[in-house]
């Protein structure tokens, strides 16, 4: 990345983003990192593919809560 | 229903609670204990059960007070118990990141698996992994997962700083991504 846009101060890498993806199931996050979280996957293609990732995980979880309550 | 039917009934639900309390727990000690509490709580309350239709759910309601109770009468204990080596171990760093942070190759699309994740092929898998995490880990990843309470009811029953419990929550959710990568999507 140019490191003008680093200095930006909305601006994260995809680590970071990663990170704050992680976060989010557990706290909420302050609004800046929220914003950032959004510049951010709007410019990169991998990291809305690491956030399905985690959205799948958390369907996953629900469904695994519930298993075998029924039989 | 008969109080020696249902006495059977409640009896042929432990193997489920304990699959539960097992995994939650990471003690089995503890787990047969509350087991057991739940079941005779059940027994001393039948009417309390009275027009319910599922009793798994009933007892697993139990259960997770239950677990609540023990995880804060031993919290000391639920929290000290990590490996050296999973104290410094963060998953993050091991994943594909170039020097300026960026990944280096896209993350695996795990396409659409809402049909799978119900399925019992699935469920154990998710079972081995969570059972592969490191106690601490676990037992805070199925507080927040399992009996579903927030960061800041788990910092409070366990006396836990909330840093710390982020740190660990991470390093959980990451492990577990990997876990479920590698013995379910990549192989799908």
């Amino acid at each position: 990345m140019n490191p003008l846009l680093r200095k930006f101060p909305l601006m994260r890498n995809c680590k970071e983003v990663t990170a704050l993806v992680v976060a989010r199931e557990d706290r909420e996050l302050p609004a800046t990192e929220r914003v950032a979280l959004r510049v951010h996957m709007a410019m990169c293609k991998a990291c809305p593919v690491f956030e399905r990732q985690m959205l799948i995980m958390r369907n996953a979880m629900k469904q695994w809560r519930h298993y075998g309550e029924s039989d | 229903m008969s109080a020696n039917n249902f006495e059977q009934q409640l009896v042929a639900q432990r193997d489920y609670l304990m699959r539960f309390a097992r995994l939650q727990l990471r003690n089995e000690a503890w787990a047969e204990d509350t087991v057991s509490e739940t079941l005779l709580a059940a027994l001393a309350k039948p009417q309390a059960f009275e027009g319910r239709s599922q009793l798994k759910t009933w007892l697993v309601g139990i259960l997770k007070h239950k677990i609540i109770d023990s995880l804060r009468v031993r919290q000391r204990e639920v929290v000290l118990d990590t490996d050296p080596e999973d104290d410094s171990f963060d998953p993050l760093e091991h994943m594909a990141f170039k020097a300026d942070g960026h990944f280096a190759q896209r993350p695996a699309d795990w396409g659409n698996p809402e049909q799978d994740l119900s399925s019992r092929q699935f469920m154990a898998v998710l079972d081995a992994c969570t059972e592969k995490l490191p106690p601490m880990q676990a037992r805070l990843f199925l507080m927040r997962e399992w009996l579903e309470l927030s960061s800041d009811e788990i910092c409070k029953e366990l006396g836990l700083t909330a840093t710390n419990l982020y740190v660990q929550l991470h390093r959980a959710r990451l492990r577990l991504r990997e876990c479920l990568e590698l013995n379910w999507f990549a192989s799908r």
